[in-house]
C-alpha cells in the first residue's frame, strides 16, 4: 500500500442544525483512483468543498502530504497541488476556451501587475511557456482544435473536458472530479474512463465522485460510501458491491435477493 | 496590448500629433482635450476597476483630489520641484487606496462602493478644512506652470504632455489585461469559485486594481492642477465621482477604450449643448438616457453591435 497523500480524520461538517458529514475518517493513497459514491445528499459534494477549502469544517482534521490544511484558503490549497472540477459547469464564460486553461497556469506562474503592465521580457517568457503548457493540456483533453472559441459557446461533453484540462493546467498531485460523467453520452463515457486511467498514469491521484457505477467500478482502485455524510463502506471495488449496507442503502431492502 | 490594439493607438497618436496644426491650435480646443485626456486618464483606472474587477468606486474624485493637493500645496507652500510633488502625490493616493481597499474588498458585494462613497466625502471635507495648507473653500491658487529647460510647458505642448501619459497609460492597462494578471481579474469576475480554487487570490488582485486607479486618477489631479494653477474643493466632490463613473458606463465598461471614448463623449457633449442655453442640462440628461436604453453596454459596443449587424444584412443581401 502506497502512503496516503490525503488522510482524513473526525471530519465533522454543520450547516445549521443539518450534520452534513458525520464523523469521517478514510485516506487516499498516493497514485491510486479513490471514488466515493452515495445517494444524493449523502455529502460527496460537501467533502470536495471542505478539501479545497471553499468553506471551512466543523471539526476534525484533513491533511494533505503529512501537511494540515483546513484552515488554508482556497488559493493557497490550490497552490499546494490540489485542483478539482465542478459538479455544476463553473467555467469562465467570459474568456476563451485556451484561456481558461492559461488561467490554470495561474499558481505556477508569477508576472505581477508591473512586469506585466510593462511587458517585461521575463513575463512575456513566462506568458509564452503558460500558453505552451495549456496548448499541451488541451491536446490531452482533445480539444487541440477548440482552443480559440468561447469556453461556455462549446457542447457540455467539451465543456466537461475543458473543466478537466483547467483543472490539470495547475499541476496538481491530487485531482478531485465531481461528476464528470453527468450528462455524458455512453461513447463520451468510455473515453472519459481512458481519461481517467491516462490521468492517473502521469502520477496524479484522483478522488472522483460519480453516479455512473460502470465507470466507477472500472477505473477505481477503492470505493467510499456515503449515506447521510456517514462513512457506510471503504474499501476494494468487489467488496463495497457486495457490502449489504451499500446495497441496502443505494437500492432498498427488496434489491437483497438480486 | 493585442494586434487589435495598435491601429486605433496609431490612430490616436497621430490625431493628437497633428491636431494643433490641423485645428490651428485656439486655446479653447486645445483645453478641450487637455481635460478630456486628464478624465481619461482617471476613467481608464475606473474602467480596469469596474470592468474587470467588479467593482464600483464612489470616491474617485478624492484620489484625483489627493493629485491636484500634493502638487498645489508641495509647489506652492514648499517650492518643491514639481516632479517630486507629482510622484508624492501618487505614492499617497496608492497608500490611502491600499488602506481603504485592504478591509473592504475581502468582503463580496457592494461594500467598496459605500466605503469609497464615505472616504471621498472625508478628503472633501479635508480639503475644505485644512485652510492652512489648501486655502480652504475658497481655493489654491499661483499653483506655478510646468517647465522643461526653463520653458514653460503650456498650449500645444501640454496636450502632447497630458496625451503622452494617456497613450502610455492605456498601453500598460491593455498589457495589464492581456497578461496573467487580467485573466485573474476576468476569472474572478466570470466564477469567483473556480478563480480561487485555480489558485487565485481574487481578493489580492482587487486591491492592487483598486491602487492602480488610484495612481492613474493621482496622476490626472497632478496634471489637472498645473494646467488650471487654480483648484478648489468644489472640483473634488461627489458629483465629480459619479461623473467619472458615467464617463465609464456610458463608453463601455467591458472594455479600456470603452472608458476613453465615455470620457470623450461627456467632457465634450456639455460644449456642444451650450446652444440649448438654459435647457442643457435637460438635453444631457435625455442624451445620457437614450444612450442607456438603446446601448446598455455603453457606446462603444453598441456601436460595435450596430456595424456587426450591418455588415450582416449587407453580406445576405449580396447572396
Amino acid at each position: 500500500m502506497n502512503e496516503a497523500i490525503l488522510r482524513v480524520e473526525g471530519l465533522e461538517k454543520f450547516f445549521g442544525g443539518l450534520r452534513a458529514i458525520d464523523t469521517l475518517d478514510f485516506t487516499v493513497a498516493a497514485g491510486k483512483i479513490k471514488s466515493i459514491i452515495g445517494p444524493n445528499g449523502a455529502g460527496k459534494t460537501t467533502l470536495f468543498n471542505l478539501v479545497t477549502g471553499v468553506f471551512p469544517l466543523t471539526r476534525g482534521v484533513i491533511e494533505f502530504q503529512g501537511r494540515a490544511i483546513h484552515g488554508l484558503k482556497a488559493h493557497a490549497i490550490a497552490r499546494l497541488g490540489i485542483s478539482r472540477t465542478f459538479q455544476t459547469l463553473e467555467l469562465f464564460g467570459n474568456m476563451t476556451v485556451l484561456e481558461n486553461v492559461m488561467l490554470g497556469r495561474h499558481s505556477r506562474s508569477s508576472a505581477g501587475i508591473f512586469s506585466a503592465g510593462l511587458r517585461l521580457p521575463g513575463m512575456q517568457k513566462e506568458e509564452k511557456e503558460i500558453r505552451e503548457k495549456a496548448l499541451a493540456e488541451l491536446q490531452f483533453m482533445g480539444l487541440g482544435d477548440k482552443s480559440s472559441g468561447g469556453a461556455t459557446s462549446l457542447p457540455l461533453g467539451e465543456q466537461k473536458l475543458l473543466e478537466i484540462a483547467r483543472a490539470l493546467a495547475t499541476q496538481p498531485k491530487l485531482l478531485l472530479l465531481d461528476e464528470p460523467a453527468a450528462g455524458l453520452n455512453m461513447r463520451e463515457t468510455g473515453n472519459l474512463s481512458e481519461t481517467i486511467l491516462k490521468i492517473r498514469d502521469r502520477g496524479i491521484t484522483i478522488l472522483l465522485v460519480e453516479h455512473d457505477m460502470s465507470l466507477v467500478m472500472e477505473v477505481s482502485d477503492e470505493v467510499l460510501v456515503l449515506h447521510y455524510g456517514r462513512k457506510i463502506a471503504d474499501g476494494l471495488p468487489r467488496d463495497v458491491q457486495r457490502n449489504r449496507e451499500v446495497i441496502a442503502a443505494y437500492l432498498g431492502e427488496e434489491a437483497e435477493d438480486a | 496590448m493585442s494586434r487589435k490594439d495598435f491601429w486605433p493607438l496609431l490612430f490616436i497618436t497621430l490625431g493628437i500629433a497633428v491636431f494643433p496644426i490641423v485645428a490651428g491650435g485656439s486655446e479653447y480646443s486645445i483645453s478641450l482635450l487637455v481635460f478630456l485626456g486628464i478624465n481619461g486618464l482617471t476613467t481608464m483606472g475606473l474602467s480596469l476597476l469596474m470592468g474587470y474587477a467588479g467593482q464600483i468606486s464612489l470616491g474617485h474624485a478624492a484620489f484625483y483630489g489627493i493629485g491636484a493637493y500634493s502638487s498645489g500645496i508641495l509647489t506652492t507652500k514648499y517650492s518643491i520641484h514639481p516632479l517630486i510633488a507629482f510622484l508624492a502625490g501618487i505614492f499617497l493616493s496608492a497608500i490611502v487606496a491600499f488602506l481603504v481597499g485592504k478591509p473592504t474588498l475581502r468582503l463580496r458585494g457592494h461594500y467598496m462602493a459605500v466605503a469609497t462613497l464615505g472616504f471621498g466625502e472625508i478628503l472633501f471635507i479635508l480639503f475644505n478644512e485644512l485652510s492652512p495648507l489648501t486655502g480652504g473653500p475658497s481655493g489654491l491658487s499661483g499653483i506655478p506652470a510646468l517647465t522643461f529647460l526653463g520653458q514653460p510647458i503650456e498650449g500645444s505642448a501640454y496636450l502632447y504632455l497630458v496625451w503622452a501619459f494617456v497613450i502610455l497609460v492605456l498601453i500598460f492597462s491593455l498589457n495589464l489585461i492581456n497578461s496573467r494578471v487580467g485573466r485573474a481579474l476576468r476569472a474572478v469576475h466570470g466564477s469567483e469559485l473556480a478563480a480561487n480554487a485555480m489558485g487565485v487570490d481574487a481578493s489580492r488582485y482587487k486591491v492592487q486594481v483598486f491602487v492602480v486607479s488610484a495612481i492613474y486618477a493621482s496622476m490626472a489631479g497632478s496634471l489637472y492642477a498645473h494646467f488650471v494653477t487654480f483648484i478648489s474643493p468644489s472640483s473634488f466632490s461627489l458629483m465629480f465621482s459619479i461623473l467619472l463613473l458615467m464617463m465609464v458606463v456610458i463608453g463601455g465598461t467591458s472594455t479600456i477604450w470603452g472608458s476613453l471614448l465615455g470620457a470623450a463623449v461627456l467632457t465634450l457633449l456639455p460644449e456642444y449643448l451650450r446652444a440649448f442655453e438654459d435647457f442643457d442640462v435637460l438635453v444631457y440628461g435625455i442624451i445620457l438616457m437614450v444612450v442607456l436604453l438603446f446601448m446598455p453596454q455603453g457606446i462603444l459596443e453598441g456601436l460595435r453591435g450596430f456595424m456587426e449587424r450591418k455588415r450582416g444584412s449587407q453580406s445576405k443581401s449580396h447572396e
